[in-house]
């Protein structure tokens, strides 16, 4: 039975570029930062102004490129992110995730991510899912910058339902059970405590040159 | 038990648990910390009310955001506020829980990547974690070195485990002698030609084969540090003599009988020969010439004797125009025609005592060209910064104009204020080629320290076999 997850689901946005990295994501100024939010004004800051970003500035008065989608009233409000290939490629820059977040996006979805990126996504509640090259090009094919769409997200199932068809994608339990349940990572890893001092005593004996 | 890995013995040598998803709690012997990716990490150790599970794991040190002038006042010397706060922030962090520390006004301070082996903070068969993509670089010790994000930095410090699945093994080869002048950086740029930004999604890589072999532990550090931009969080390669003789009588290395019973575990890591790779490359090193990046991706690279490709030529066309509109070229330009504004040598992937070497070696009694605005050198740590000029080599890189400078990140990833300015375009010879990287609208060109030394007196890219 279809049970579609609405905090997953939305109208989506387009990229159609591979690599993107995540210096295009969050520039380095704004990792000056010593919080985890206030990055959504400047997710994506090289292409979005046509003037440099600072940290802390007011961006109303910035310049804006019309021509980068991110600028398009429709799809402001979008909350689902769709990309090429190798997608966070580059820096392991948490603040990339925190940017995308931070602007209202819930789902990206992808040809491919790059491994550090894809983990970090789902320390934050944020759904990192892959598709087949051709659902990805259906999906750019069909963008349509003159109107919002959308794209309804079944994490149970693991389908993506978009117009008439349906993509199936992976994704394993545990993140899943992370994204439904808000779990919390570092309390549950603290509950194999004593399988850990276990660990640590007799790694220790086998490399006493590795501790103080 | 059946072949293995080297990667398979790392594995299992640090395996905690297996949890109930497939995922591992994965053991870290080592924990590098810099300003930049740690306040966060440790503000949700202090919402859960933990301590750090084992501090004398974690090395801390300011590098990314910190000025490479006005080093001896210290805090005082760095200029912009936030960066202050960033730095005055970790060092409140090293206060509250005892950390290893290396401050600014330290010798010791440096790129994390480069102190940690200098240090003999890292050593062959340790886990090592850094909120950092290019921690890989300690993988040159036959260690398991992996980039993690902030929530990860916090794991770590809270468990002493990284969640973690098993990557699959890639091994590299590379057989021969390399030709004169091409260094490990020509070897991990031409990989990353071969295999592509994300060819090693998914994988450890270990690099194998005589020119390998061959190379020093600096060489090796070069290399492991760029398996990221081939996509793999982790590259390493099995120890030898050559990774011994470096680790004796570093800092913090073991001593004595230590040492010789820590070697005899260090001696059985490596892959067993008949062990499974679930991909293989082979190349020849006669293969590999001195190479430069043209484009935004550091898969965007060429030989010195070829020229900016046609975009038509790739599957992703747009990509490539798009690429070379940003950095203002031509397809069908000689990469020998391409002029300079900017020599930057430095970063974690070539600061080290030999890439100042060769570079200084090229330099000698030479001037930068007339159209170089600036030339940069950002030893990699103080200690390397201390050494070179007991070789002398500061006064070469001064004599040719360069500006000698104090260690840090600096213009790598120009967080600081070592940036390019808008369209001026750098022979670097750091690891990321990515828009605005080094500076808003600045083009960055990956090289080797040698062909940016050679550039700088040339002005233009020239091969520097030709010197």
């Amino acid at each position: 039975m279809k049970q579609i997850s609405n905090e997953f689901s939305g109208t989506f946005i387009c990229l159609e570029k591979s690599n993107i990295d995540t210096d295009q994501i969050i520039p380095k100024q704004f990792l000056k930062s010593i919080k985890k939010t206030g990055f959504g004004d400047n997710l994506f800051d090289g292409w979005r102004y046509l003037d440099e970003g600072t940290l802390d500035q007011e961006t109303s008065s910035r310049m804006v490129n019309k021509d980068f989608i991110f600028n398009n009233k429709l799809f402001i409000d979008s909350n689902i992110l769709v990309s090429g290939e190798n997608f966070g490629c580059g820096s392991s820059r948490e603040h990339a995730v925190w940017a995308l977040k931070d602007f209202g996006i819930k789902t990206v979805i992808a040809e491919s991510f790059a491994d550090i990126f894809y983990n970090n996504c789902f320390k934050n509640g944020l759904l990192a899912l892959s598709l087949k090259k051709s659902e990805i090009s259906k999906i750019f094919q069909n963008f349509n910058e003159n109107s919002a769409q959308s794209i309804e997200i079944d994490l149970i199932n693991q389908v993506l339902h978009y117009g008439d068809s349906e993509f199936k994608f992976e994704l394993d339990d545990y993140k899943k059970k992370c994204l439904l349940e808000g779990l919390d990572e570092i309390g549950a890893s603290l509950k194999f405590t004593d399988q850990i001092k276990s660990f640590e005593i007799n790694y220790q004996l086998k490399n006493p040159w590795l501790f103080k | 038990m059946s072949s293995r890995t080297l990667y398979d013995k790392l594995w299992d040598a640090h395996h905690v648990a297996k949890r109930d998803d497939g995922s591992s709690l994965i053991y870290i012997d080592r924990h590098l910390i810099h300003e930049v990716t740690s306040p966060q990490a440790f503000d949700g150790l202090r919402e859960r009310k933990i301590e750090p599970w084992r501090v004398d794991s974690i090395i801390a040190t300011p590098d990314h955001n910190v000025p490479t002038e006005n080093r001896a006042k210290g805090l005082k010397g760095i200029s912009d506020s936030t960066s202050k706060l960033q730095v005055l922030t970790l060092e409140e962090n090293v206060k509250k829980y005892d950390l290893n520390f290396f401050s600014l006004g330290d010798e010791r301070q440096g790129i994390v990547h480069v102190i940690g082996p200098e240090q003999g903070l890292t050593l062959p068969g340790m886990t090592v974690v850094c909120g950092d993509s290019h921690t890989s670089t300690h993988g040159a010790f036959g260690a398991l070195a992996m980039g993690i994000g902030t929530s990860e930095v916090e794991h770590v410090l809270a468990t002493q485990c990284l969640i973690a699945y098993k990557q699959k093994n890639m091994r590299i080869n590379i057989e021969g002698d390399l030709l004169e002048r091409v260094s490990a950086k020509d070897v991990t740029m031409f990989i990353i030609g071969q295999v592509g930004t994300a060819g090693g999604t998914g994988f450890n890589i270990e690099y194998a084969g005589s020119t390998i072999e061959n190379l020093s532990m600096e060489g090796r550090m070069t290399l492991c540090n760029m398996s990221i931009e081939a996509g793999a969080r982790s590259g390493m390669v099995a120890p030898d003599q050559t990774t011994f003789d470096y680790i004796k009588g570093k800092p913090f290395a073991p001593l004595g009988e230590q040492f010789d019973k820590a070697l005899d575990t260090w001696i059985s890591l490596k892959s067993d020969p008949d062990a499974i790779f679930d991909n293989e490359f082979s190349f020849s090193s006669e293969q590999i010439l001195p190479q430069v990046t043209w484009g935004t991706s550091p898969e965007m690279v060429s030989s010195i004797d070829e020229k900016v490709p046609e975009p038509r030529d790739f599957k992703n066309k747009e990509n490539y125009e798009d690429a070379l509109n940003y950095m203002g070229l031509k397809p069908g330009t000689k990469l020998t025609d391409i002029s300079l504004d900017q020599i930057f040598i430095g970063s974690c992937t070539n600061s080290r005592i030999e890439d100042l070497r060769i570079a200084a070696e090229i330099l000698k009694g030479n001037k930068l060209a007339k159209n170089i605005k600036r030339a940069l050198v950002v030893p990699g740590s103080g200690l390397v910064k201390k050494q070179a000029e007991e070789e002398g080599l500061h006064e070469i890189f001064i004599d040719a104009g360069f500006s000698w400078r104090d260690a840090g990140c600096s213009m790598c990833l120009g967080m600081n204020p070592d940036q390019l300015d808008q369209e001026e375009r750098c022979a670097s010879t750091s690891n990321r080629n990515f828009e605005g990287r080094q500076g808003y609208k600045g083009r960055t060109h990956l090289v080797s320290p040698a062909m940016a030394a050679a550039a700088a007196i040339e002005g233009r890219f020239i091969d520097v076999r030709e010197f």
